[in-house]
């Protein structure tokens, strides 16, 4: 139940949890474009801590290795992300989210 | 010497590649090749019953059958049903008249129908009419039987309703088919109870089984009421009759064919086919001979009174086929079927000659606007005396030796049954001689112009009136019954079909004494019936009166057929009618169409409910997937 | 001592990220995320995953959080012009993530973990190990993500041209 360092596992657990939720939270509070896309690297944090902390409580590697994965791809797709949101500032001069609506019934 | 096989196969093939071939190039084909294939097929296939006739003839009695099976049809579970024919006594009588008849009617119609648009489309439907009949008559078991018997409705609904552009013939072409269906449905019930019963439907091995029932017994007695019920909706006896006098809208050669020789007499031969049966069931039996004698009756008084030539002859078929019934309700089945045969003879002359007078007068068919035809139709004219001798039983024409045969059957189970029968063939005699002398003789009542453009058919019609005239003049000769020293040839021939039915007959046969008796009163008064008519029509000129006049009561309801189609339009078309557009406008409208476009609203609704959830507002998106995965994670908390 | 360590460096990393949600203004927003991607360096390290650490920090704060500051300065955003939402919206928005941390604690709570497996703490973990993991077992997974940072470069570059030279032919 402890990791080789003495803590337990489950604390990672909740702590992941929260970061996880926290960044839902901004995801679902902000309109700002810009912040609810830091709010996803955030969730994309809380899921790397957990693999971090499995990986070193079953001392296999692979969780390490899909830690450097998933960082690689974050930064690939927040570049294009941010692509895509200058774009959009630059037809719609804001990057409030909700001036994006046209696609509806 | 070929292979029997063969050519009892090729006996309803032919006709049948004849309606094929003139059917695939209905509307190219030339005047002659239609007529030589169509005339062609039906005379070879003559040709060969012909050779299995005397192939018979020669055989012992025990051996008096050709069996030939071509392959299973269908196979499921219990139940075979095999394409076989059976060649035995009784269906080669029908095959030599089918086939014979049949072709003297195609020379007869390559005459009547030449000119008209749809000539080749009538001699492809004659062609398949004749093979549906004798699949009918072939067939070695009930399906194959009743695949004839619908085949030749649906072919008597496409004859009747030829001139399809008019709306009457096609609306008489519909009560002839609806009809024919009703007595179909007793029929099928009957050939599903044989099957339930016995096992198989192959005649030779429901006949076998049969004969070890017990006399009177229910299920039999059901199965023949049932099987008769379709007799009577074929063969036209009373309540399911109204549609052949209608019929006679079909042009002139079909009336012969179908509705005098043939198609009508399916329900004869399927009666006689299921002799043992019937004499198993005295019930039956009676009833067959009361529909058959009050169906004579009846249609012979109609017939007194109708001015169409056709309608005329139309009732006496009725009559007539009413009599055979009678035949077959005393168990003299041989004596029926001989009527049969002699009577497909002379009521085709009749038809025919009657084609002919019409044929002469461009299309006039009312007696009152005929007379003194005579001069102007010789040959018609003789041939159709000799029709109508034939058919009111003077000797030595056909109609007397089967007739009396008939007659004297029936006096020996009870003489009211031979008093009745005797009435309606005296009838029979007065309305034929009346419709003989008001269309031959006496004074002319034709109009100037039909005068003018009259004259005696060509011979491709006359041609097959001399020969009918002949075989109804000599076809008797074969049934002599032995009180006239005649060797009685038909119904040795037949004998071995009806020998079980007759051992299980108990009247006594008849002395020569009496049968010498009866035979004279029926003459005498025979001659008394057509002096009479002479009187009336030639003497005294006493026609019709036209159409409208005031005619004294019991004259009117005759007239009008007692009313019996307007009974029937009351009680069943106009109620049918009725439920119809009840239904119509109860179960369908509101019922199921609101089934089924309520389904489709169901899904218009319910969808301009959800699509409300499309904002286009990416935060309610995201929202919606937080809310999504919290239920997901709260379900599987429960289930926990 | 590591736990006390581990709770430090859990807490600190929670404010700075409830800070991260709720400023106002976008260049803090930034600045506390980079705080809390230190403070998961922190986790990262205490578990031993010294290589991670390193990576995340130069990845993570130094490249990804450098763009998002670029992309701020850019878009002119830091000011307070951005409209908020209604405050049902923002308080269903609380209520929601309440029941989603809820749902997730109540359906990990009392679950059963695998058997451990004792050992030495091994050198899962350190460069070398992880190198090795990285050019053998997975060396597919390796490639294509080069493959995959390229594709993102160009779609980056595409989707960022200013359209300058409109055609009208």
């Amino acid at each position: 139940m402890k990791t080789p360092q003495g803590i337990p596992l489950e604390y990672y657990l909740w702590l992941s949890a929260a970061l996880f939720t926290i960044g839902v939270l901004g995801v679902l509070y902000r309109r700002n474009a810009i912040i609810i896309f830091m709010c996803i690297e955030l969730m994309l944090n809380a899921v790397n801590l957990l693999l971090v902390a499995f990986s070193n409580y079953y001392n296999d590697a692979s969780g390490q290795v899909f830690v450097f994965f998933i960082m690689a791809v974050a930064a690939a797709e927040v570049a294009v992300g941010l692509a895509i949101l200058i774009m959009m500032y630059r037809n719609t001069k804001t990057t409030d989210i909700n001036t994006l609506d046209r696609l509806k019934w | 010497m070929v292979n029997v096989d063969i050519l009892t196969t090729l006996v309803p093939v032919l006709p049948l590649l004849g309606f094929l071939i003139i059917s695939w190039r209905v509307k190219k084909l030339q005047y002659g090749t239609t007529v030589v294939i169509a005339c062609g097929v039906v005379l070879v296939s003559f040709i060969i019953s012909a050779a299995l006739f005397f192939q018979l003839l020669d055989r012992p009695e025990d051996q008096r059958f050709i069996e030939v099976t071509l392959f299973d049809w269908i196979q499921a579970g219990n139940f075979t049903a095999k394409i076989s024919f059976l060649v035995d006594p009784l269906s080669s009588v029908m095959l030599l008249i089918i086939t014979g008849v049949g072709f003297l009617i195609h020379v007869y119609s390559l005459g009547y129908m030449q000119g008209d648009d749809g000539f080749n489309r009538f001699f492809s439907y004659l062609n398949l009419f004749v093979f549906f009949m004798l699949l009918l008559v072939m067939g070695s078991n009930y399906l194959l039987m009743f695949v004839g018997w619908e085949g030749v409705g649906l072919c008597s609904y496409l004859l009747i309703g030829f001139w399809f552009k008019n709306k009457d013939y096609t609306d008489a072409a519909n009560k002839a088919f609806i009809m024919n269906r009703v007595g179909d449905l007793g029929l099928i019930i009957g050939v599903i109870l044989i099957f339930i019963q016995f096992g198989s439907i192959e005649y030779q091995q429901v006949f076998v089984q049969v004969g070890t029932r017990a006399m009177g017994s229910p299920v039999i007695t059901l199965i023949t009421v049932l099987l008769f019920i379709g007799a009577m909706g074929k063969s036209a006896q009373i309540p399911l009759y109204t549609w052949l006098p209608d019929a006679m809208a079909g042009p002139t050669p079909v009336s012969a064919l179908i509705h005098a020789a043939t198609m009508v007499t399916a329900g004869i031969y399927m009666v006689a086919r299921n002799n043992i049966l019937y004499s198993l069931a005295p019930f039956s039996q009676s009833l067959v001979l009361v529909v058959g004698l009050a169906t004579a009756l009846f249609a012979a008084t109609i017939a007194l009174t109708q001015n169409d030539i056709k309608k005329v002859l139309a009732y006496s078929t009725v009559s007539q086929l009413g009599l055979m019934f009678v035949a077959l309700g005393v168990g003299a089945y041989s004596s029926g079927i001989f009527h049969m045969m002699t009577h497909a003879f002379f009521k085709a002359l009749l038809f025919l000659g009657a084609g002919s007078v019409i044929h002469g007068m461009q299309g006039v068919q009312d007696i009152r606007k005929m007379g003194g035809l005579r001069k102007y139709l010789p040959t018609t004219h003789a041939t159709f005396l000799i029709g109508v001798l034939a058919i009111s039983g003077i000797p030595p024409f056909a109609g007397f030796f089967s007739k009396d045969e008939i007659l004297a059957r029936a006096f020996e189970v009870n003489p009211v049954i031979w008093g009745i029968a005797l009435l309606a063939s005296l009838l029979t005699a007065f309305y034929m001689f009346r419709l003989l002398f008001l269309t031959f003789y006496g004074e002319g009542r034709a109009g100037h112009d039909s005068l003018h453009h009259i004259h005696e058919s060509p011979a491709s019609m006359t041609l097959p009136l001399i020969a009918l005239a002949v075989l109804s003049t000599v076809g008797g000769w074969i049934g002599i019954p032995e009180a006239l020293s005649g060797s009685n040839r038909i119904h040795e021939f037949l004998n071995p079909v009806f020998a079980k039915s007759q051992s299980l007959m108990t009247e006594d046969p008849l002395n020569h004494a009496t049968e010498y008796i009866l035979m004279s009163t029926v003459i005498v008064l025979t001659l008394v019936m057509i002096a009479m008519a002479y009187i009336m029509y030639v003497k005294r000129n006493n026609v019709p009166v036209e159409e409208g006049v005031k005619l004294n009561p019991v004259h009117q309801v005759v007239y009008h057929k007692y009313f019996v189609d307007e009974l029937y339009d009351r009680i069943i078309v106009k109620p049918l009618y009725r439920i119809a557009s009840m239904l119509d406008s109860m179960v369908e409208r509101l019922g199921i169409d609101r089934l089924v476009n309520s389904a489709g609203n169901a899904v218009v609704d319910g969808s301009s409910v959800v699509r409300l959830l499309q904002t286009g507002n990416i935060g309610f998106y995201v929202f919606a997937m937080v809310v999504g995965i919290i239920l997901m994670l709260a379900t599987t908390l429960i289930m926990k | 001592m590591t736990l006390n360590l581990f709770y430090f460096l859990s807490f600190f990393g929670v404010i700075c990220a409830l800070l991260v949600v709720f400023s106002r203004n976008a260049v803090h927003s930034v600045l506390y995320l980079i705080l809390t991607f230190f403070a998961i360096a922190g986790h990262y390290i205490l578990l031993n995953a010294q290589f991670l650490a390193a990576v995340h920090v130069i990845v993570y704060a130094g490249a990804i959080m450098v763009l998002f500051l670029y992309v701020i300065m850019l878009l002119n955003l830091n000011q307070e012009a951005e409209p908020h939402k209604s405050t049902v919206l923002k308080f269903a928005a609380a209520i929601s993530a309440g029941l989603l941390l809820t749902v997730f604690v109540g359906s990990l709570k009392g679950t059963e973990l695998m058997a451990q497996q004792q050992g030495p703490a091994t050198n899962v973990g350190l460069v070398k190990s992880l190198g090795r993991l990285l050019f053998t077992e997975y060396l597919l997974p390796f490639e294509i993500s080069s493959v995959l940072l390229l594709a993102a470069m160009v779609g980056a570059v595409m989707l960022g041209k200013s359209e300058q030279n409109t055609d009208t032919r």
